[in-house]
Formats: structure tokens, sequence, C-alpha cells
């Protein structure tokens, strides 16, 4: 997760709520007590947070293993 | 874990004894690993590996009297390894033997060495690589000198062999006799190996080869007469080197060394399962092997090992070692301090079926190492929670009124049976559950009383034993009000979790009882099934017996597989199918590969597993309800197991009990096509997640949108976990196009 920028999300997701696109911005990721901070596609507008499926099964996932296995 | 547990455990596993040929040999020449070199036709790496372990190769591969072959347990198939031909043709092959090379001592001692025979020279050898000032005194001008005399050797090997002592330092001092109590006031140690020619009268301790004085030492051929033997004697040099090494460091004589010298090997080895060959002749006998002789007698070799336990196990198999390996880094992957965790898939990944101990010489069971394990990971909260947390998800949704019920049968206010079908059964076939239950009350006496529930197995696999034993309080509670029936279990898991946990619970198999009440009217239908007992009935002879006997009254011709006693499991025990798919796959692939026929099992998951890899499979139930092609009825998935539990027991509260229960309405009605739901399987991902992702997105709008598409993303955390659904609306319903989760927990950065 250390590894920037992440994933930027595709440009034609925007939030549905807000209609604004999403920009990259700095998320807090947290897993069993620990955490440190990525670069996620944020909603400007309310800040909902998108996990691409990539990220999520492959990064992410990885992380979260190693959190476990810690 | 218990260490001294984990000891015991460890030095059950005897894999890691040395083959019958090494342990006979007095220098434990590694001949299993000299053999694979061989098989490959690697002379020189075979060559190299031999100079390891013996000074003279040349000499020994000449001369030797090879007590190695004798004991070599090809003979019980065919011919012994022709050892002796084979190390004679790595000798011949012209390789050079690599010189000795004085190694560096942490404090420098100068050692006497009486005899250049091959006992002394062998003893020179090792002191030198270890540091040592070395001086041989040789009565003769010559080393090596009775071996000169034998017409078996030639004189160009033995000097070959000799060229391995240039320019290490050791000083040979020719044609001199000398004293070994005088030598030993000058030298801090003395080696008395002068052959059969020297003082016969010496005290030697056979062990450590220690005479009456403290630093003089002896052995070779002194010791044996006329039984002399030529590696016994050279060992003889090895051993005393050994004892000198230990005597100059103040370090114990006697310690660790059972193992040396020539000696039976506790390697267990499955002989039988080797067809017999004979040695292989060589064209040219005075000449010995060609390399191709050699490398097809060396392809001969088994080689030796036990892994009777990796053989049957795709899970052992797996991880690429056996159980003392696999034990020794259980142990650690406890104890370690720093670092990560590596074995915790590994501890889960075993499904504790018990074959391996049915077939390991020793007895050894990893399940019970295994989740002994799983138990030290729990209470130092080192279990990682995504391993079980769906099975123990699974588990609280069958504890819950969702499905849990407990009742007399209707019309009756006591029991005299209590049914208990289990969770993954009422998953799989709810139907047959709630008929087989109105066959129970129609038949027994006295009313049968129902339990739908759990019987805690997935909490004990995990080793949750709080969850367990809060699970079996629930079974205690309702069974103590139901007036303490005697419990009829369907699944083998639940016949297991009773008889094991709850003794005094009195329990039998549906499938015995079923015998003495007489089966459901149905025909039979002609059939020819193999028979997979589950993993959780494997010592069960009674149950087993009635399983095949009903079988047989509908009309089944039953083959068998290695028989009831060495079944595998599914992959679904120990809760290895949630902690690690791939080997689970594995163990359940090699069981339905074993043959073509279609499978019987009275296990539900058993035969789901073997639908969901693609297994024509039935469970007994089939047989007592027959019902169209029902071997080829799919694995109904995660999510409907838990729709047909709650629908189960809806269904039988409105039947049997005649109250008024009504379906849950549908507000998010989904649709997805066949690949995105065996994904959602896969990821373990149940349509009631998706639907409640869905149904939050649509009440709150949050969400996005791809303006390409027209799908919406939305996600949600229930609780521990995050769920991502694309989906879009057609039609009024929600086609899922994907779904996938994460833990991991996000928010914008301050
Ligand atoms: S069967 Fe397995 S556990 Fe048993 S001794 Fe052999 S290798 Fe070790
Ligand atoms: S079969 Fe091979 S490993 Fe086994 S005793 Fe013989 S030479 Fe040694
Ligand atoms: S899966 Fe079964 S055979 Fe394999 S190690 Fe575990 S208990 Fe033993
Ligand atoms: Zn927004």
């Amino acid at each position: 997760m250390s590894e920037r920028p992440s994933t930027p999300a595709p440009p034609e997701l925007t939030c549905d709520r807000c209609q604004l696109p999403l920009v990259l911005g700095k998320v807090k990721a947290s897993y069993l007590g620990n955490s440190f901070e990525v670069e996620l596609s944020c909603c400007p507008g309310c800040g909902f947070i998108y996990v691409p499926e990539e990220l999520a099964l492959g990064k992410m996932a990885q992380v979260e293993q190693a959190l476990e296995d810690k | 874990m218990d260490g001294q547990q984990v000891k015991l455990w460890e030095s059950r596993c005897i894999e890691e004894f040395p083959p019958a040929c090494s342990a006979a040999c007095p220098v434990h020449l590694d001949v299993r690993g000299l053999a694979e070199l061989l098989r490959k036709g690697d002379l020189r790496a075979a060559h190299a590996h031999a100079c390891r372990f013996i000074p003279f190769p040349g000499i020994v591969g000449h001369l030797c009297d090879h007590p190695c072959q004798s004991a070599c347990r090809r003979s019980e198939s065919g011919d012994a390894i022709r050892i002796h031909e084979l190390e004679r043709t790595i000798a011949t092959a012209g390789f050079n033997a690599p010189p000795f090379r004085r190694g560096r001592a942490m404090e420098k001692k100068r050692v006497a060495v009486l005899g250049a025979g091959l006992s002394g020279m062998t003893a020179a050898a090792d002191l030198i690589v270890k540091g040592h000032e070395v001086v041989v005194f040789e009565a003769n001008a010559q080393l090596l000198g009775r071996l000169r005399q034998n017409p078996n050797l030639p004189a160009s090997i033995l000097e070959a062999d000799l060229a391995r002592f240039e320019n290490t330092g050791i000083e040979f001092r020719y044609e001199q006799t000398a004293n070994a109590a005088t030598l030993a006031d000058e030298f801090d140690a003395v080696y008395v190996g002068t052959g059969p020619a020297g003082q016969s009268d010496i005290d030697i301790d056979p062990l450590t080869y220690t005479t009456r004085h403290p630093k003089i030492f002896a052995g070779g051929s002194r010791r044996y007469g006329s039984h002399y033997s030529l590696i016994t004697s050279l060992s003889d040099g090895r051993y005393a080197a050994l004892s000198i090494e230990r005597m100059l460091q103040g370090a114990s004589l006697i310690a660790n060394r059972d193992s040396q010298g020539s000696q039976a090997s506790r390697l267990y080895v499955n002989v039988a399962v080797h067809a017999p060959l004979p040695a292989v002749a060589p064209a040219d006998p005075a000449q010995g092997y060609s390399p191709a002789e050699a490398q097809a007698e060396a392809a001969r070799c088994f080689p030796c090992h036990c892994l009777e336990c990796v053989q049957v196990c795709p899970y052992l198999e797996h991880y690429g070692g056996y159980p003392k390996r696999y034990i020794r880094e259980i142990y650690n992957n406890e104890t370690i301090v720093m670092g990560a965790r590596k074995s915790n898939r590994m501890i889960n990944s075993c499904t504790l079926c018990g074959l391996c101990a049915e077939v390991c010489p020793e007895q050894l069971g990893m399940g019970e190492v295994c989740l002994s394990a799983r138990q030290g990971m729990v209470a130092k909260n080192h279990m990682p929670v995504s391993h079980h947390d769906f099975a123990l998800r699974d588990l609280a949704f069958s504890r819950s009124k969702a499905f849990a019920l407990a009742r007399h049968q209707p019309g009756h206010n006591e029991s005299a049976l209590l049914f208990f079908p289990g969770c993954q059964l009422s998953a799989s076939s709810p139907d047959h559950v709630a008929r087989f239950y109105q066959h129970l009350c129609a038949k027994v006496d006295g009313g049968v009383g129902l339990m739908l529930g759990c019987c805690g197995a997935p909490a004990h696999w995990a080793a949750r034993d709080d969850l367990f034993g809060e699970t079996r309080a629930d079974f205690r509670a309702e069974w103590e009000r139901l007036g303490k029936p005697p419990v009829i279990t369907a699944c083998s898991s639940c016949y297991r979790m009773f008889t094991d946990h709850q003794p005094d619970v009195p329990t039998e198999s549906v499938w015995t009882l079923l015998e003495r009440i007489g089966l459901p009217d149905a025909g039979g239908v002609p059939s020819r099934l193999t028979i997979h007992d589950p993993c959780t009935t494997r010592h069960e002879s009674a149950i087993h017996a009635s399983v095949r006997r009903i079988a047989h009254q509908r009309g089944a011709t039953i083959v068998e597989l290695e028989g009831a006693e060495r079944t595998t499991c599914c992959g679904f025990g120990g809760l290895a199918q949630l902690a690690n798919r791939e080997v689970a796959d594995k163990i359940v692939d090699r069981r339905i590969g074993q043959n073509e026929s279609d499978h019987l099992t009275y296990c539900a998951m058993c035969r789901d597993n073997f639908a969901r890899r693609g297994k024509r499979a039935v469970h007994i139930l089939d047989l007592l309800y027959p019902d169209g092609d029902a071997a080829a009825r799919a694995d109904p998935g995660f999510s409907a197991r838990q729709e047909n539990r709650g629908r189960l027991k809806r269904g039988l509260l409105r039947d049997l009990w005649g109250e008024d229960v009504t379906e849950p309405a549908d507000d998010i009605e989904l649709a997805m096509s066949a690949e995105v739901q065996a994904d959602l399987e896969k990821k373990l991902i149940l349509l009631d997640d998706i639907r409640q992702t869905v149904r939050h997105a649509e009440t709150s709008g949050e969400k996005l949108i791809d303006q390409k598409t027209g799908h919406f993303v939305a996600q949600h955390r229930p609780v521990a976990m995050t769920y991502w659904v694309e989906y879009s609306l057609e039609g009024g319903r929600h086609v899922v196009h994907r779904a996938y989760s994460h833990r991991m927990q996000l928010e914008i950065a301050p």
C-alpha cells in the first residue's frame, strides 16, 4: 500500500450524489490497529473513497494478510 | 502448544532417519543421495558427494566390504542395490578427489598420529581439517604400506587418494617408531593406529576410542583381528578424531553418539509398493559398471523414504515437506518473537481428517498437531481473522432464530428420540430433511423431537473453544428442556462432535437407526456407486455397514476404494476449504479422480464438494427419495445454503406445526450471470451481503456512477468487512456485474 500513486479511478466514474468527478486524495487505511496513509480516488464533495477491485484483491489483500500474520 | 508434547510428536515422525544403507555404513555415506545423482547420470557430482564422506574414495571404491549392501531394502523386492559396484564406477571415472584444506582452529593443538594406515590417515585428515597441527609417525618408508600389497588395488588409485594430503601441512615422519606414552608428554593428544602389528593389549573404549591414558586414543585394524573390515577400521580413525577434538575443546566425549557406527535404521519403507527388479549385470564384470549401467542400477534405488502420510494427503504434499519438519515450523510459528508467522495458513489448511495417523507407522496425526497449534494461536490472539470469519458467521446464522429450533413432535409433549439433522444437510437438501423427519415420526413410537441448529464443529475446528462451548450450551439447554432424549444425527460431523465432546448425550447415527425402523417406501433403482465414507466416521464400522446395506436395499452395487478406515476428507473438514481453497480443491480432486463411477456418500458437505468440482455424486438420502438424476445436482453454494436453512425451518413450522409463517419479501431483487455467481461463491460473498450493499446505496444515495456504462458502484461496511458491488438497474431488478470485499478500513486523512 505504500506504493504511490495508487491506481486512479477511471475518469468516467463520478459521484452520483455530488455529481463530481473523483480526485486523488490522502486516505488513512487501517487494519488490526495499524494504519498508514495512501492516495486513493475520492469524491471531493462527500468524501466517498473508491477502491478498485484490483487494489482490494491485490495489494490490499496482501497487506491485510501480512498484518494478520504479524 | 506444550513444548514437551511437540518434542514427542516430532520424535514420532521417523522420516529423517537415514535409509538402511547409510545407517549400515560405518561412516554413513549418503548412499541414497549418491544413487539419486547417479540416476541423473551426474557421475561428477556423485564423486564429489562421496568425497565429502570418505577420505579415500578410490581405495574404498575398490576394497570396501560394503555392509551397506547387505542392509539395502531393495533386496526385499529384487536384488540389493550393488552399492559397491556403483562406488567403484565413481572411483574409476577419472575425477580427482579434492585436496583436504587445513581449517582454522580457535585454539591450535598438536596431535600425534602413530601409524599411517587407513585409520591413522583418516584421523590425520579429520584433525587437519579442524585446524590442528598433526604429525604422523610411520615405521615404514611409505604411507598406507599394507594396502600397497593388495593385488586388487591399482597403485594409481592409491596415489590419487593420497594426493588429497599434499600441502595440507600434515608432517609425516617416516621410519620412525615412537612410544605413545612418550608422545603424550609432547603432544596434546595421540592417536594410535598402528595396525595388527602394534601392541594388542591396549584397552580401547568402543564408543570413544579412549584408552587408560587420558591423552591417548586408539583404533583401527588392531581391534578386529580376523574380523577385519576396511571401512570399519577407517571409521575408527574418524570417531577417534571426533573424541580427540572434543577432548581438546573440553566437550563431553560420550554425548550424542547414538548414531555412531554401523547400525540398523528405524526408517519405515513400504517395500510392498515397489515391483521386484533384478540387479543390473555389467557387460564386462571385470571392468564393472559402465556409466550407463551404473545409472540403470542406481535407478533401482527406491529411494528409501517413509512419507506414507505425504503420499495420501495432498495437503502434506502441498507444502513440500513432511510432518517432522512441519511440526518444527509450526512450533517456531508459535514461539517466534519478531517477524511474520509464516505457517498460519499451513496450520489452518489441514482438514483434521485423521488419514495420516491411519497410514503412519508411528500413528502420528497431524490433525492433532494443527488443532493444538490453532488453540495456541487463538489463545495468543494470533489467529488470522480472515481464515475462519466466514465459517463462524455461518455458524452464528445457524444458531440464530433464522434456523435454530427445538420441539417435540407435533401432538406430543415428550420425545423418545431427538432428530438432529445438522446445519449442512439442512442447507443442502431441506426437502429431504423434512420428508425424512416425517418418516421418523411415523416409524418411532413415543414422539421424535426435532432440533435444528449447529453441532459447533466449525467453532471446534477454528479452535474457538469459547464459541464451541456456547454452542454446546445452547444444545444442552434445549436438550434438557426436551427431557434429554437420545439424539439421532444425520451428519457424521455432528455425530463426531456429540460422541467426542458430550459423551453423556446418548447419540446414534440415523443410518443405524434406519436399519431397525425400516426404510421409507420406494423402489430401488439399480446403480453402481463408489462409496465415500465421510472422514468423521473413520472408525465407525457399524455406520459403514448400515449405509452399505441401506444402499444395497435400494439397488446400488457398491464399489469400494481403499476401505472406510482409509477414507479421505472432501476438503471441508477443519475448515480447510475456507482457509485454503487451493489445497482443499487438491484434496477433493484427488478423491473424485480415483474412479469414474458416481460417488455415494452420507455427508452433505462431501456430496456438495464433489459436485462443486464436477463429480456426479449422490447422498444416501437421494437413494431413499429417488427423484430424477440426483447425481447431477449442483452444489447449492453458500448463499443458498443459508437460505435453505431458513426455508426449512419456516416450512416445517407451517406444515407440521401449523404456524402462520410467511416467507420474507425480497425488497431487492438480484440478477446475475452464472460467472458472476461462481465468482461470488469463490470470494465468499453472500447474496445477502450484496442485497445489503445495494439497499444501503439506494437508500443513502452513496454510490458512484460510471458515465459510460451507467453502472452504479456501491460500498457498504456492515461490520468488519467492506463490500463493493457494481450493478445496474434493469426492469426493476438489480443486475450484479461484480462484487468484492476488503477488511481494511478507509477514511479521508485529516
Ligand atoms: S507416515 Fe508421515 S508422519 Fe509418519 S513417520 Fe512417515 S513421514 Fe513421518
Ligand atoms: S533402496 Fe536405495 S536408499 Fe534404500 S537401502 Fe537400498 S540403496 Fe539405500
Ligand atoms: S488433512 Fe488429514 S491426512 Fe492431511 S495432515 Fe490433515 S489430518 Fe492428516
Ligand atoms: Zn460525493
